[in-house]
Parts: structure tokens; C-alpha cells; sequence
């Protein structure tokens, strides 16, 4: 375990834990977009800056800095707050129409940016490139479809040549994941349509009602884990509803997973 | 033929000195990429077809770059008997005379540079030795010291000059831990910028648990106006392999990688050379030198990103991924290359390491200062009057630098300011040059040591422009992951242009402030931390200019277009219509004899008219002002 000080606070974090962690354990809040527990540490968006007062004195991001044991760390110092204001301020200049943003924003005091507006051509743009979806896709999926195009000014996210992609298995983690609702992903009749990524994807129906609802490419998790099948067979409301009948008819002691 | 043993290698060191010291005349011929872009090739070719058709024996060699680009093509013409001198920019028709002059048996007498320090025997009269040029003087050649003087592509003349001893001597003599010792004890400090210890990042690297280990030579040079580390792959690629096959030794590394950018082809082509002969002599490969230490190196080549110089970047960019940084700590000492401990360092303190092992810690401490011992390379350009590669000890003053070895401002001008570190450094005053080169005073000044760029800037220079220049580079090479270096980077080079155009206001100056320090305290990587440099130091020390920009709405140096008018004096004016002819926009008019004038509403602002002006008639003068109020600009 690692012991350290945050805002005053003494916290115990495991082993491989980041300031972050640390700070979450003590109660403190700082804002993030592209860090998630279940991705490895990115350290991107630059909004969870904080500061370390000792032994050494330095402006870190949180999410991606190692908890060292004896670290103080300090969420509110000047230098700090002023660093996460400013990278909010930016990002409300790249995309001011999002929503999580501005909430972000206001909530660190900022309100407007002297930074300017987006170009007409991006002035609905949502995406602030803090590659989540990128990220699940290559580290969690294992699909790999997306990839950063472009650098510097110019990057963005997409498939290779902004075409349909067959690496993509249409699971819609990248959707799930987008923090600002950038990703587009819209289930029409038997397919799959993910606009953002010129992609689509056919759709298995429901043994139960026949209503489309799963990507037919992630049909191998069947054959990887056959105890999914029942997933793979019926959409979560046909699930829902014979777990429901089940307990009605049989009682709950059948269910699976009940001692 | 496979070197076994030291006697082995001996036996190689005389065929070394045979091929440098041969019976014949020995021409070397400077074919790095600085020769061969002035004609060393075509000299190259006229020296062998014509000694040929001459029936002269002679020994032919291309070498790499001796260090004064600025006079290439150089040509080393040594004679059996001991004369030996540089020809400076050497033309076929003078190759020809050359060997005329060497049919005869004598050095030739025209175009001598100096005389090479080991050619005293036949000195030619008043031509001067080498060392005693302003260029030479105050250089101590470490790093470069085979430089131009070896063929690259026969690795028994490094041997010659001691090559590969140092390998010998660590495999044999020390044990791997007493090798970092030496290396601490040294002071070596990596010379790709940083000047983080090198005995120290081996040391963490040797404790590091895990293997395999890994040992990465960075040659992903990309700054604008720098090229120490090319001239030395181009030019001694053998110093920086046996520094690799040495870290390997002492820290348990195995395998090593060359990371060589692509944009330069004969970098890659003569260190892929290199490796294979030293793999043929089994300088590389099993058990070398009959110790039982293994050890092999593979040559990548760079994808072409400017941070892919950055060490996480290059890791990734090896690793078959998107050449970006990721966040420090964990370095790559102890997660580097697949996630193993790796050591990765630059070309030039590659090149140092072989030196320090093979002479010992005591005589490189000798050299340099306290805390900063040995010597850099630095890549003199810009507005001086010599340039060219240079190696000085450490602790030398910048102005020893530009007065001394650049030998001061090109065509008699002022200098005003100097940048070092590339587009990662600062431009530091003119009366800052008192200040000793080294890591530290470099950094507290505000700019960087950087792996070697040193761009020198004269009066004609505005320095928001060259600010812009920079944020313009770094902003196009950033790779976009981390917000500050994206949008920051942007933003700024946003503002200064509102600024060149005089569309600034003083308060974005401050804003400007505000940016730069933000970028450089957030940024993910050393990229983005350092971009700002040249905007913080430009706004430090010469925010004068600013001000006339923002507040005059002029530029005291004449160079931003929206902030100038070229105007012609009549009075200086004699029609020689020179400005008339040069003008691509015909924005110039006037009979031959008669005074000519510049039409504003045409005119460019190029200075093209300005330049060629025989009687200094164009003039530069603020935008519209009345001439009495304005004045000369300059």
C-alpha cells in the first residue's frame, strides 16, 4: 500500500495506483475526460492537473502520475486551478456546443473563452480528442478499428480512409464511452449504422420477439464463451421477461447465480 | 575477416593505418550530405577519371564532413612524404589543377585552407595550420574526432585511430558495473538536450528487474538548421556502434536499435553499413571479442515526426505503433522498449561514450567545467559569418562561439540575439553572450542547451517573426495528443500572426504571457513543454519589439510586410533600373537615368529592390506615416 496527503487528508492507495485514485479517496473531485478505469493511463486532456507541494514541488496530471508513498498533493493550489481553467477554456473554444464541457467549465468558474470560436465548418464539433474511443477499441475490444488521423491541429478520429471498416464489430463501446457524445450510432430495422464511422454493421435477431439488437460480427463470442449463449439469443427485455417468469413460475432459488 | 581477440584486432589497426597513411598521394574527398549538395561528388569523379587518365597512383577516399560546411567542397590532400593540407571549395577545374600540382609530386599551392596538424613536414608557405583558423582554434574534437579524416565504409581506419579499444578494454578489463562507474565518474550528460547523467540512467537501467534489456541510439534528429547527428552517422558511424555495444555490456542489454530518421538516406545507408561490417568482424554477434557477451543491432528508420525525437515517441514508433509520447513516469530506464528496461541516448553522447572508455574518466573531467564536463557539437548557422559544425568544451561563452569561431555577424552586421535548442529554445540577447555555455545557465537564461542548434540572428531579424517561424514548426509537428501542445500551440501562432499583420493590442501580449507558460507547465511531453521558448525568451528579452508592433503598429526591423513601406530617395537615386528589373510584382516605374518610384498599391513588400539597390536609394520606412514622421526605419 502507498501512503500519501491529499488536501491535508492522509489516504492508503494500493500498489500501481495513480494521484488520482488518491485524490478520489479522499473526496476530492477533479475533472476529467479521457481517463477510465478500465483503459491505461493516458494523460491527454490535461484537466486534472494538481499540484505536488512535497518533497518536490510540481504541476502533474493526476491521472497518469504514480502514487508515490510520502507525496502531498494539493487539488486546490493556485497554479493548479489556474492550469485546469485554462485547458477547459480551450476546450470551450474547440467545442462549444457540448454540454460536458460547459459543465465542466462552469463548474471551474469559467464561463467564456478568449480563445475564439470554432470555424463555421466546425462549429457543432464535439469531439475534443481525448481518444476513449480509440483507446476501448484497441485496448478493451481488441477490435482496433479506430486510429487517430492527422496530427497536431488536424487530428481527429476515424477508420482507415473514412471508409467502412470490417474491423469493427459494431459493440459500440466507443459511443458508450465518448464523454461528450460525439460518436453516432443508430440501430435502423436489421442493421447497424455507425455514422461517424461510415461503418455498418448487419444485426441478429431475437429468438423471442425478432427484433433486431445484436452485431452480427460479435457472433464468435459464442463459440469463445459458450455461456453467453442465452445473450446471444435473446435482447435483455425477452431476458428480462423469462427471468421474471422463471421466479414466478419456479421461484427464485432456480435462478442462476442464486446460492 | 572475425576479430577474436585484441591480437586479432591489432592486426586489423595496421591494415587501418596502411589505408590511411598509403605510399601514394591520399585525396579524401568530404562526401557527407553537406559536400555532396555543393558538387563533392562531381569533384569526387573528376579527381578519378582524370588521375586515372593521368596514370597517377593515387588513393581516392570519401570521407565524411570535417566541420566548415560553409566551405565545401573540402578536399584533404596528404602526401607520402608528410605534406598534408584542405583545399576549400574546390571546383572540377581546380580538382584538375590539383592533380597537376600532384603529378609533379608537390601539394598544390592553390586554395589551400590550412594546413592539417599532422602535415607539418611540408607546410605550404603562408598558408596557415588548420588549428590556428578562427574556426579551429578554441574547437576540441571529441565527438567528431574521426570526422572527415576516416572513410566511414572501412572500419579498419576507426580502428586505426583507436576504434573498437574501448570495447576491448571493457570487455576485458572491467567488470559491467565498473564500466558505469567510469561513465559516472566521467560526468557525461546526455547530449541529445536533456543532460540528465548518463552513468545515472544506466545505473537505474542495470538495477531495472526485468529482461531482456534494450539499448536505443536516437537518431531522430529534426530540428530546423541542425545536423550534428547526421554528420556524425554519415561521417564516423562505427564510434556511436561500439558506445551501443558498450551501454549493452553494462547494463545486460542484448540487442540494440539505431533509430535514424528517414530523411536522411546516407545516415542509413552507411550505418546499416557499418553494422554489417562490425557484425562480419564479430564486433557484433556471439561471444565478442571471445568474452561471451552477445550482442546485436538493428537500424529503423523514422516515420517522419518531428516527435518521434521525444524518447516514449521513438519507443512507440519501434514498437510498430503511432510514434506518441506517452506520460513520464514510468521511464524508459525502467518501462522502455516492449515494456523492458531500456536505455536510450543520443548519436553524440553515443559517440562520447566510446571516447570516455577507451581514455578514462580522468581525461574527459579534464575537459569542460565542473557539472558540465567534456564537449558539444553545435551546428553554427544563420547570420554569422563562418558556419559550420563545431565541438567546444563545455563552459566556452557564447561569445567565444559567435565573435571567435562564427567570426561575428555575416557582411559586417550587428548580431543581435543567438537560439539555441532548435525550435525548443530561446533567443538569448546579445548582452547575454558573457554567459558560459552549459546546461544551467543556458536553462536559467531561459532557453535550452537542446541537442545543438545554434542559430545566429543579426539586426535585419525580427524577432516576433522568428517566434513565429518556431511556433510555426512546433505547432505543425505536434502530434495533437495532449491539449495544451494542440490548441496551445495553435493559439498562439494565432495571436503573433495578428501581431506581424498589426492587428495586435497590448493586451495580447499579456495573453500571449499567459499561453506560453501555461503550455510549457501542462504539456504532456518535452515537445510541448518547450514549444513555448521562443515566445517567453522573445517576450523576455526583446518585448520592444512587441510593443512597436502592438502599440507603433512598425517593425523596427524592417521585415513584417503589413508594417513596412520601401520608398526611394531621390536624392540616392540613379536609375540604373536594377529595382525595376528584380521587382516580380512591376510595382516599380521610372525612365533608364531617371528616378524610379514604387507604386505602394502594388508593391509586395518582398525587399527584393532593397536588396539589389546599388546606391542604397530603397529605404524601409513605417506605413502610412508621413516621411518626416516615420524616419528611417533603419
Amino acid at each position: 500500500m502507498v501512503n500519501l496527503t491529499v488536501n491535508g487528508r492522509p489516504v492508503t492507495v494500493p500498489e500501481g495506483a495513480h494521484l488520482l485514485d488518491a485524490v478520489q479517496a479522499a473526496g476530492a473531485r477533479l475533472p476529467t475526460l479521457c481517463y477510465h478505469p478500465a483503459l491505461a493511463p493516458y494523460g491527454a486532456c490535461r484537466l486534472c492537473m494538481v499540484t505536488i507541494t512535497a518533497p518536490r514541488h510540481a504541476l502533474v496530471a493526476s491521472c497518469a502520475h504514480p502514487a508515490e508513498e510520502g507525496l502531498v498533493v494539493e487539488t486546490g493550489a493556485a497554479d493548479a486551478v489556474a492550469a485546469r481553467q485554462l485547458a477547459l477554456e480551450f476546450l470551450l473554444s474547440r467545442c462549444p456546443q457540448s454540454g460536458t464541457i460547459r459543465e465542466l467549465a462552469a463548474e471551474a468558474g469559467v464561463t467564456s473563452s478568449r480563445f475564439g470560436e470554432p470555424a463555421p465548418e466546425d462549429a457543432d464539433e464535439l469531439c475534443m480528442l481525448c481518444g476513449l474511443c480509440v483507446r476501448v477499441c484497441r485496448e478493451a475490444i481488441g477490435a482496433a478499428a479506430l486510429a487517430f488521423i492527422g496530427r497536431g491541429a488536424t487530428r481527429r478520429v476515424g477508420t482507415p480512409f473514412d471508409m467502412h471498416t470490417d474491423a469493427c464489430i459494431g459493440c459500440g463501446a466507443c459511443a458508450e464511452v465518448c464523454p461528450t457524445g460525439a460518436v453516432c450510432i443508430e440501430d435502423r430495422g436489421s442493421q447497424r449504422i455507425l455514422h461517424t464511422w461510415h461503418t455498418t454493421v448487419a444485426l441478429h435477431p431475437c429468438h423471442g420477439c425478432g427484433r433486431y439488437f445484436a452485431p452480427q460480427p460479435m457472433a464468435f463470442l459464442t463459440e469463445m464463451m459458450p455461456e453467453v449463449e442465452s445473450l446471444w439469443t435473446l435482447c435483455p427485455e425477452c431476458r428480462m421477461k423469462q427471468t421474471g417468469r422463471q421466479w414466478i413460475e419456479q421461484g427464485p432459488k432456480t435462478l442462476p447465480g442464486t446460492p | 575477416m572475425r576479430i577474436r581477440d585484441r591480437a586479432d584486432l591489432a592486426g586489423l589497426h595496421a591494415a587501418g593505418q596502411a589505408s590511411l597513411y598509403p605510399p601514394v598521394p591520399r585525396i579524401s574527398v568530404g562526401m557527407a550530405t553537406c559536400g555532396l549538395a555543393t558538387g563533392a561528388a562531381e569533384v569526387f569523379d573528376v579527381l578519378r577519371t582524370e588521375a586515372a587518365a593521368r596514370n597517377l597512383d593515387i588513393a581516392l577516399v570519401a570521407t565524411g564532413c570535417i566541420g566548415y560546411c560553409q566551405q565545401e567542397p573540402l578536399v584533404d590532400v596528404q602526401m607520402p612524404q608528410g605534406g598534408r593540407a584542405l583545399y576549400a571549395r574546390v571546383t572540377p577545374e581546380r580538382a584538375r589543377k590539383m592533380l597537376a600540382a600532384l603529378a609533379e609530386g608537390v601539394l598544390p599551392a592553390e586554395g589551400a585552407l590550412g594546413v592539417m596538424p599532422d602535415g607539418t613536414a611540408a607546410a605550404l608557405p603562408g598558408v596557415p595550420g588548420l588549428d590556428a583558423l578562427p574556426f579551429y582554434a578554441r574547437q576540441h574534437k571529441i565527438i567528431l574526432r574521426n570526422c572527415g579524416l576516416i572513410d566511414p565504409a572501412r572500419i579498419e581506419e576507426y580502428m586505426a585511430r583507436g576504434g573498437y579499444d574501448a570495447l576491448a578494454r571493457a570487455l576485458s578489463d572491467l567488470a559491467p558495473q565498473a564500466v558505469i562507474d567510469e561513465i559516472t565518474r566521467a560526468g557525461l550528460r546526455g547530449r541529445g538536450g536533456g543532460g540528465f547523467p548518463t552513468g545515472r540512467k544506466w545505473q537505474i537501467c542495470r538495477d531495472a528487474p526485468g529482461t531482456p534489456k534494450y539499448v536505443i541510439c536516437n537518431g531522430d534528429e529534426g530540428d530546423p538548421g541542425a545536423y550534428m547527428d547526421r554528420t556524425v552517422l554519415e561521417s564516423d558511424p562505427h564510434s556511436v556502434i561500439e558506445g551501443m555495444i558498450i551501454a549493452g555490456y553494462a547494463t545486460g542489454a542484448q540487442e540494440g536499435y539505431l533509430y535514424i530518421r528517414d530523411e536522411y538516406p546516407l545516415a542509413v545507408a552507411r550505418a546499416s553499413h557499418a553494422v554489417a561490417q562490425a557484425e562480419e568482424a564479430g564486433l557484433l554477434g556471439p561471444n565478442i571479442l571471445g568474452s561471451g557477451f552477445d550482442f546485436t543491432l538493428n537500424v529503423v528508420r523514422g516515420a517522419g515526426a518531428f516527435v518521434c525525437g521525444e524518447e516514449t515517441a521513438l519507443i512507440a514508433s519501434i514498437e510498430g505503433g503511432l510514434g506518441e509520447p506517452r506520460p513520464k513516469p514510468p521511464y524508459p530506464a525502467t518501462h522502455g522498449l516492449w515494456g523492458c528496461p531500456t536505455i536510450i541516448n543520443n548519436v553524440k553522447t553515443w559517440s562520447s561514450v566510446s571516447a570516455i572508455v577507451a581514455r578514462g574518466a580522468d581525461w574527459y573531467r579534464s575537459i569542460g567545467v565542473e557539472n558540465n564536463t567534456g564537449t558539444v557539437v553545435f551546428s553554427l548557422v544563420g547570420k554569422v559569418a563562418n558556419t559550420g559544425l563545431v565541438e567546444v568544451p563545455l563552459g566556452l561563452t557564447l561569445a567565444e562561439m559567435i565573435e571567435g569561431i562564427g567570426g561575428g555577424g555575416l557582411d559586417g552586421k550587428t548580431v543581435k540575439a543567438v537560439q539555441t535548442g532548435g525550435p525548443s529554445g530561446g533567443c538569448l540577447p546579445a548582452s547575454l553572450f558573457h554567459l558560459p555555455i552549459d546546461y544551467e545557465t543556458l536553462t536559467a537564461a531561459g532557453s535550452i542547451m537542446g541537442s545543438g542548434g545554434m542559430v545566429v540572428m543579426d539586426e535585419d531579424t525580427c524577432m516576433v517573426d522568428v517566434a513565429r517561424y518556431f511556433l510555426n514548426f512546433t505547432m505543425a509537428e505536434s502530434c495533437g495528443k495532449c491539449t495544451p501542445c494542440r490548441e496551445g500551440t495553435r493559439f498562439m501562432h494565432t495571436l503573433l500572426t495578428r501581431i506581424i499583420e498589426g492587428r495586435g493590442t497590448p493586451d495580447d501580449l499579456d495573453l500571449l504571457e499567459e499561453v506560453a507558460r501555461w503550455v510549457k507547465a501542462t504539456a504532456l511531453c518535452g515537445l510541448g513543454q518547450t514549444a513555448p521558448n521562443p515566445v517567453i525568451s522573445t517576450l523576455r528579452y526583446f518585448r520592444d519589439e512587441y510593443e512597436a508592433h502592438v502599440t507603433g503598429k512598425r517593425c523596427p526591423a524592417g521585415v513584417c510586410r503589413n508594417l513596412i513601406r520601401l520608398v526611394i530617395l531621390p536624392e540616392l537615386c540613379n536609375g540604373c533600373g536594377a529595382c525595376q528589373r528584380e521587382c516580380p510584382a512591376g510595382a516599380i516605374s521610372g525612365e533608364p537615368k531617371q528616378l524610379h518610384v514604387i507604386d505602394p498599391a502594388v508593391c509586395t513588400r518582398c525587399r527584393l529592390c532593397y536588396d539589389v539597390c546599388p546606391t542604397h536609394a530603397v529605404v524601409i520606412r513605417a506605413p502610412e506615416l508621413s516621411e518626416a514622421d516615420a524616419g528611417v526605419v533603419r
